[in-house]
């Protein structure tokens, strides 16, 4: 690795557009534009947003039988996954912590993995040292955009009539703009919306094509990251590590019901168990009742001021319009409604356990 | 009446041993935008250098720096229910607090517009 920050293909694209470009996990990207992530936010929950989500690495999967043996380092159902669907997934390590986080799509003749930017360099030799007779290519001449929003399937079908067509959770390969591009209508951002795969040398122009449509927008990591939070979606690093597991991150919806019951992937043996007794900690949604934001790190105690765990996430919410949090606690402490006190800057400030998400999931199922 | 600016990105306009203090226009486009403000009460007695309250964006939390030594007097409450009046008139109805000075001498320590625009390059 070197130190300078890589660049994706869309780089020049957000310089033009006037990104304000950060270090993110080695990578030089737009944490905003000059509409403000407040602005960016919105456009996503109202409109469609385009983000570039090129620093993920995007890595293909070709062999025999490629769903049962990623069934050895995963818990979830790959086996059976029909060609042309994508599913949410995550490795495990030998003591059920998670590894990472992913999206593995059937795409025919090969499986397309996404994994995240700061784990490819763990997640690719994992891979290839434990899929035996599976050949693991990452791909770096192709970028990766997301579309999300309520108006995504407007802006992208208006180029691509097959986008329509697609499910939550599908996935394609179509025509954009005289590029071949796998189109899969997923995302993290709670709202309906395609994750787009364009070859490198496409990848400005076909997403210009996108924001020429008057209800598309840019945005940046910083509006990402308040979505994915008010949608209740993990972030790796924060939510979720090595160390915990998915049944203490609230992600056994994850798990599909025959490998829950067969077992069979690292650390099976905790997660079944955690499944049955129950974790003794677990992720929730956390609503602070005043307007002060409570970030990473920030202690949960209960009214008695007990330590009940920590926030893993914590922001503002634009569209709840108030601070919204993510964290652990013990299990005792789980249930929504619970009233427990929040450390800000020393002080104790009163918050309420809620369910996740805090905003309606869009999803077109 | 003249104004000071801080190399914490704070600016002061004094009249007598009062003064009013807020954050600059630089300051808040470096924020992002403001979306609470945790201010002192009036009474409050801080020293030059001390943490005087927060401003939370939508990014990040920063602390906000006496100048110099003094005493809050009155604080601009109407930041609460707008916190982010901080972006649109940070210099101007955006204040925060309104000071009274110990010691009008260290306002020598302090930069002129000249120095601070140098500053911010």
């Amino acid at each position: 690795m070197t130190d300078a920050p890589k660049r994706t293909p869309l780089y020049d694209l957000h310089v033009e557009l006037g990104g304000k470009m950060v270090d993110f996990a080695g990578w030089e990207m737009p944490v905003q534009y000059p509409m403000g992530i407040m602005g960016e936010h919105k456009q996503c929950r109202e409109k469609a947003a385009l983000f570039d989500v090129s620093h993920m690495g995007q890595v293909i999967l070709r062999g025999d039988n490629v769903g049962e043996k990623l069934e050895t380092l995963c818990p979830q159902a790959f086996a059976g996954l029909k060609e042309g669907k994508a599913r949410y997934g995550f490795f495990t390590n030998d003591d059920g912590g998670i590894m990472d986080d992913l999206i593995v799509s059937n795409a025919g003749d090969h499986y397309f993995v996404v994994v995240n930017a700061a784990l490819r360099h763990q997640d690719i030799p994992h891979m290839q040292a434990n899929l035996d007779g599976v050949d693991v290519t990452e791909i770096f001449d192709r970028a990766l955009v997301a579309v999300q929003g309520p108006k995504a399937e407007d802006v992208v079908g208006a180029l691509c009539p097959a986008a329509r067509e697609l499910k939550f959770m599908e996935t394609t390969v179509a025509d954009i703009g005289g590029a071949e591009c796998r189109i899969s209508r997923l995302g993290y951002t709670g709202e309906d919306g395609y994750e787009i795969s364009i070859p490198e040398a496409d990848a400005i122009r076909v997403s210009k094509l996108f924001l020429a449509h008057d209800d598309c927008e840019p945005a940046g990591l910083g509006a990402r990251d308040s979505l994915r939070l008010e949608a209740g979606l993990c972030l790796y690093g924060n939510d979720i590590d090595q160390a915990t597991s998915p049944v203490e991150a609230s992600l056994t919806w994850a798990i599909q019901k025959r490998r829950k019951e067969e077992g069979g992937f690292p650390g099976a043996a905790r997660i079944q168990k955690e499944l049955a007794e129950g974790p003794s900690r677990k992720l929730v949604g956390i609503k602070p009742e005043g307007r002060a934001p409570a970030r990473q790190g920030v202690e949960v105690q209960s009214q008695g001021g007990d330590t009940l765990g920590a926030i893993t996430s914590g922001s503002f919410g634009p569209t709840v319009g108030g601070p919204v949090a993510m964290g652990y606690v013990s299990a005792g402490h789980a249930e929504p409604g619970t009233k427990v006190n929040l450390i800000i800057r020393g002080k104790a400030q009163p918050a309420e356990i809620t369910a996740l998400p805090f905003v309606t999931q869009n999803y077109k199922r | 009446m003249a104004t000071y600016y801080s190399e914490d990105h704070e600016w002061i306009t004094v009249e007598g041993d009062m003064a009013t203090l807020g954050i600059t226009q630089h300051a808040a486009d470096q924020l992002g935008e403001v979306v609470f403000v945790e201010q002192r009460e009036a009474g409050d007695e801080f020293e030059k250098g001390g943490e005087i309250g927060v401003i939370e964006s939508v990014k990040a939390a920063s602390e906000i720096y006496a100048p110099l030594d003094g005493e809050v007097v009155e604080v601009n409450e109407a930041l609460a229910d707008n916190p982010g009046a901080l972006n649109d008139s940070p210099e101007g109805d955006a204040w925060i607090y309104k000071i009274k000075l110990s010691d009008a001498s260290q306002l020598d320590d302090l930069m002129d517009l000249d120095g601070y625009k140098a500053l911010i390059g």
